[in-house]
């Protein structure tokens, strides 16, 4: 009697098979070993937005957004088709760049009120309503682009005249004389080329096809009048 | 038009008046597809047509249905409809400005009685920017010949010029359209121009003065009163054949008066962007006050022209 209980209580023995003999052959653990974590994975790269960008020094702060014009900028310089100037619009590229382009155009001298170039408020105004005139017409004609990305892509596409505008002034500490208009000319142009087909590429699309030269014909406009007044800016 | 009319048959006339009534109705029925916005851009031949009737409507389905909603006057849809033009549609306007024949009414055959403001307000701004640019570019010139003359970057022409075309542009055909309002019991038949019409009329019409600016730059003065008549005839005889229908029914003293006052205030414009014969001042301080080729600021050192 006491044998055969003990017997029973031995699974896997040669004596004949008790009743769960063969659980320990259903060998899944040799299989598929079950290891591992029973906790819930950390994301390694957790970034709290809502309170570090108020705790964080100043210069991230402004190396974030300078990083951000600057790589703006470097699409306007060489532009091909991208969303990178409508999608992350912002105005701080168009405003530093207006702001170097009026001080450099305004004109030094006092005497002459009436018959001077711009002032630093007439550069401006030309620039901010003359985009806010293109946008306002673009969105009219039927465009899909927003009010302030379309702000955001005239305002960048200045770049190359801020350049022309630098080179222009260089140019003019030289001697005056039809070989400096020359060059000075050529710049221009090669500029305003420049800023056209950089604007386009970004425009171009969100119109309608048989309406991209109605949008199109005042960006040309307002960048010649700025090249214009780049060209004949002559220093006191 | 005048003698188009005489040959055409009364019922004719009849329905050109009646699409003058109701601009949104429909008279032919072309074999003009729709396209997604609902509009059909043909080119239409309209040499010695009889008139609107043969030539093949801007089918609008929704004016096939019904009247056509207009949205209000807050919000941006109301201001969207003005702008409602092809770039195709905005070049055969200004074509048609710039060869204006007698029998064509331009309210009627090319802008088919849908104005738009695209064309006017950037005419107008390239207009008043080409002035100052060529004005700029004359005293460049004039420099270069005389050195005696002081070169400025003159930058208030741009206002100057801005503030005198659109006002122009805009107060005009305000007048315009008033008086012909006032005058609308006089006439049984045709109906007067909306005021967007005419605003459009006019800005259309001063399409020729841009290409006439850039050829004053040609220092040779009667080359210049010659390039000035052309433009003036060629734009004033498109005002005069858009409002010949119109006043036509009038008494003859109102009609001539006013198709005189018209031409008047264009010469008056032509006159103003005209750029006068610059006299070399020896004298620099004196060269400030050069007649300048628009009308002269308000200060006392300039020139009355």
């Amino acid at each position: 009697m006491a044998k055969a209980a003990e017997s029973s209580g031995e699974p896997g023995t040669t004596s004949p098979r008790p009743l769960f003999a063969g659980l320990s052959d259903i060998s899944i653990s040799q299989d598929i070993p079950v290891e591992g974590e029973i906790t819930i994975p950390m994301r390694s790269h957790i970034r709290e937005f809502d309170s570090s960008t108020l705790n964080e020094s100043v210069q991230n702060t402004i190396m974030r957004d300078l990083k951000a014009v600057g790589k703006k900028f470097m699409h306007v310089l060489y532009p091909r088709k991208s969303n990178t100037l409508l999608r992350d619009w912002d105005l701080w590229g168009p405003l530093i760049l207006c702001v170097t382009l009026a001080l450099m155009l305004q004109r030094s001298s006092v005497d002459s009120e009436k018959d001077g170039g711009p002032q630093f408020a007439e550069v401006f105004v030309i620039v901010w309503f003359g985009a806010v005139t293109i946008t306002l017409n673009s969105k009219l004609l039927g465009g899909n682009i927003s009010f302030f990305q379309s702000l955001c892509v005239l305002g960048y596409c200045i770049l190359p005249l801020t350049v022309a505008m630098l080179v222009c002034r260089l140019v003019l500490l030289a001697e005056q004389g039809p070989i400096n208009f020359m060059v000075r000319l050529f710049v221009v142009i090669v500029m305003f080329t420049w800023s056209i087909v950089a604007s386009t590429a970004f425009l171009a699309d969100s119109q309608p096809p048989n309406r991209k030269a109605l949008a199109i014909y005042p960006v040309f406009l307002f960048y010649f009048v700025i090249s214009w007044m780049i060209l004949t800016f002559t220093p006191q | 038009m005048a003698a188009a009319d005489e040959l055409a048959f009364h019922e004719f006339e009849e329905a050109s008046n009646l699409l003058a009534e109701t601009p949104d109705a429909v008279t032919t029925s072309g074999s003009g597809q729709l396209t997604p916005q609902g509009h059909v851009a043909v080119a239409v031949d309209s040499g010695g047509s009889y008139g609107a009737e043969e030539e093949v409507e801007e089918s609008d389905k929704t004016a096939l249905l019904q009247e056509k909603q207009q949205p209000g006057f807050w919000t941006f849809g109301y201001y969207q409809s003005f702008f409602d033009v092809d770039t195709c549609q905005v070049l055969d306007r200004i074509r048609g400005s710039l060869l204006p024949r007698p029998g064509h009414n331009f309210v009627r055959h090319r802008l088919r009685n849908r104005p738009d403001l695209y064309g006017p307000f950037w005419i107008c701004a390239t207009l008043a920017f080409v002035l100052a640019v060529t004005g700029n570019l004359t005293l460049v010139l004039a420099q270069r010949r005389d050195p005696s003359i002081h070169y400025s970057p003159q930058f208030h022409k741009v206002t100057v010029a801005g503030i005198t075309i659109y006002c122009y542009v805009w107060l005009v055909p305000l007048a315009l359209w008033g008086f012909l309002q006032w005058r609308k019991r006089v006439r049984e038949r045709v109906g007067p121009y909306t005021f967007l019409e005419t605003v459009c009329v006019y800005g259309y019409s001063l399409f020729v003065f841009i290409p006439t600016v850039v050829l004053w730059l040609i220092p040779v003065p009667w080359l210049q009163w010659l390039f000035g008549a052309l433009a003036l005839a060629l734009s004033a005889a498109s005002l005069v054949f858009t409002l010949w229908p119109v006043v036509r029914e009038d008494t003859r003293l109102v009609a001539a008066v006013l198709l005189s006052t018209v031409v008047l205030l264009h010469a008056l414009l032509a006159t103003g962007c005209k750029p006068l014969p610059l006299e070399p001042l020896a004298p620099p301080p004196q060269a400030t006050s050069l007649p300048l080729n628009l009308l002269p600021p308000p200060t006392p050192r300039s020139q009355v022209t």
